[in-house]
């Protein structure tokens, strides 16, 4: 018993919290884009935060429930409905036998994560359910779910609880997506850029392109250079490197992001800051703000005590109501 | 020039990933304490430690700040270089030898490369496989190999026009650079061959065929020993 794929949607993949362990072979990560999305998602149908959910792009997928089913919806409110009511997202909603869950338009953000209790009966690949696009492994056949497509739960829910009048309080550890600044720190090659790039770099905006996906974003913005031309050699990039490339384009490297590259790093954003970068929608604006590492931190430090007292928090409800 | 702890560079990469830079330039000997240092984080690893990404003339560390922090992996790390760069790792024996089918279908810049570098294809093909090539990194897709080593006589500008697709195990030339594609992917570079045998392959317990330090050689085949490799290869 499981789903059965009605509609496809945009992009609709199954993804973890990522691939680890193989970066220097040329794997990449992979892996949701907006994982604290993911892990929340996990925890509100009381699962591991690391287990799979499917990443739905924009325009969400149309999903057929085989079987009773708890479920969550987090991340990006792309007006979820099932059997045509809409359904409230950041908590555990019952999916009975032969429901449809169907998507509408985006109200917020770009991405939303679909969890379901146990998870997905799907192959471990090197160590990951991610699906790796590219190199079509991973996930799903290694490919974005199409019509017809049908995976199976890990367990039958089996839980007489079907209703639930609580919802967790987002305020506490997901940023509001309205919000356009995301902060960064200084990239290696930070210092190599123009008095004059540098400056801009922080006062004017950028806008999202359509040549953005999950690899990376192409931003429209200042145009930057080099204090003195000059050849990089490759090295490691990251979720969150902001390459310059040759003509000046600024490029965020996200989830599906190589695992080298040979252009300047002018900043990395820091790690909080990585469910609002994977939110934007093309055409919206944002503006980078530097802090410092010990910051940056410190802001992780943080988001992680809310989220561990969100974990605390839910185990007692899922103890208490069971 | 041998590079001393002393030379060695430390930063961040973003709030999880500390880069250790041996060096501002490629050369053999950066190469092996790299290779030493990669060797070390195999056996040893720290609490905090996800893991590393070998380059050129950089290490770069992952790690969990939730666990660890940097300043502490930087220590960690200061005392493994110490330790390593006094005892650098001996080059490796082993040669991977890579058969590939050059020209024809699988090939089909050969003749272009040949012209380019006024050879005969015979010559490219001579060239090409008698030098031994040194794998300094692994990047851009999935068990794709930096090589160096090429000779300079082959060096032909990459495709104006790439290509939307080559298969996997194509070998091109773009620039001073020689390399072979493990999957299907997009291609600006001059494809040569093709290599009947794979690269990359997600059911392998080592998903990559060669590493960092690998050495490696082109030996070219025949039509039939391609066909008869592909055959094992599909089982068709």
């Amino acid at each position: 018993m499981g789903i059965k794929v009605l509609k496809g949607g945009l992009l609709t993949t199954i993804q973890d919290t990522g691939r680890f362990g193989y970066r220097k072979d040329g794997i990449i990560v992979s892996g949701a884009m907006d994982t604290l999305a993911l892990r929340t998602g996990n925890l509100l149908v009381g699962n591991p935060e690391q287990e799979a959910g499917i990443e739905c792009t924009l325009i969400g997928p149309k999903i057929y429930f085989e079987s009773d089913q708890l479920i969550a919806l987090t991340g990006a409110d792309l007006s979820p409905t099932l059997d045509h009511v809409p359904i409230k997202m950041w908590r555990p909603v019952f999916a009975k036998r032969g429901s449809v869950l169907n998507f509408g338009t985006a109200v917020t953000g770009c991405r939303s994560y679909l969890t379901v209790s146990g998870g997905f009966d799907i192959p471990e690949v090197l160590g990951s359910l991610s699906t790796y696009l590219r190199a079509g492994f991973g996930g799903w056949k290694g490919r974005a779910l199409q019509t017809g497509d049908h995976i199976s739960f890990k367990e039958e829910y089996q839980d007489t609880l079907r209703n639930f009048n609580w919802s967790c309080d987002l305020s506490t550890f997901y940023p509001d997506l309205k919000d356009t600044v995301v902060r960064v720190i200084k990239g290696p090659e930070y210092e190599l850029f123009s008095p004059q790039s540098q400056q801009s770099f922080f006062e004017q905006e950028f806008q999202l392109t359509n040549e953005s996906d999950r690899m990376g974003y192409r931003l429209q913005g200042p145009a930057l250079e080099l204090n003195r031309p000059q050849e990089m050699i490759s090295s490691a990039v990251a979720f969150g490197t902001v390459q310059v490339t040759s003509n000046g384009d600024s490029i965020v490297l996200m989830a599906d992001h190589q695992t080298t590259g040979g252009y300047p790093r002018i900043v990395q954003v820091i790690t909080t800051d990585f469910s609002k970068l994977a939110q934007l929608q093309s055409g919206q604006k944002i503006r980078f703000e530097l802090i410092t590492l010990a910051a940056a931190h410190a802001a992780l430090q943080h988001r992680e005590q809310q989220v561990k007292q969100l974990r605390q928090a839910l185990t007692f409800k899922y103890d208490y109501d069971r | 020039m041998n590079s001393t702890i002393n030379d060695v560079r430390f930063y961040p990469l973003g709030d999880a990933a500390i880069v250790v830079q041996f060096d501002e330039e490629i050369s053999n000997s950066t190469h092996e304490i790299i290779r030493s240092v990669c060797n070390y984080l195999e056996e040893y690893s720290f609490d905090g430690f996800i893991e590393y990404v070998p380059a050129f003339t950089t290490v770069t560390i992952f790690y969990e700040p939730i666990i660890v922090s940097y300043q502490s992996v930087q220590s960690d790390l200061e005392e493994m270089l110490a330790e390593v760069m006094a005892h650098p790792a001996k080059p490796v024996s082993g040669i991977v030898e890579i058969p590939v089918l050059y020209g024809g279908v699988w090939g089909p810049d050969l003749d272009f490369v040949a012209a380019h570098t006024k050879l005969s294809p015979e010559e490219v093909i001579r060239i090409h496989t008698g030098a031994e090539y040194l794998v300094h990194m692994i990047g851009f897709a999935p068990g794709f190999p930096y090589l160096a080593g090429m000779d300079g006589q082959l060096s032909t500008p990459r495709r104006e026009t790439p290509r939307s697709k080559v298969p996997p195990g194509s070998v091109g030339i773009a620039g001073k650079q020689t390399g072979v594609y493990p999957i299907e992917t997009p291609a600006g570079w001059q494809i040569i061959g093709c290599t009947p045998i794979h690269l990359f392959d997600a059911g392998r317990a080592a998903p990559a065929l060669l590493k960092a330090g690998d050495r490696v050689r082109f030996v070219s085949i025949t039509e039939t020993e391609f066909e008869m490799t592909n055959k094992r290869r599909y089982g068709n």
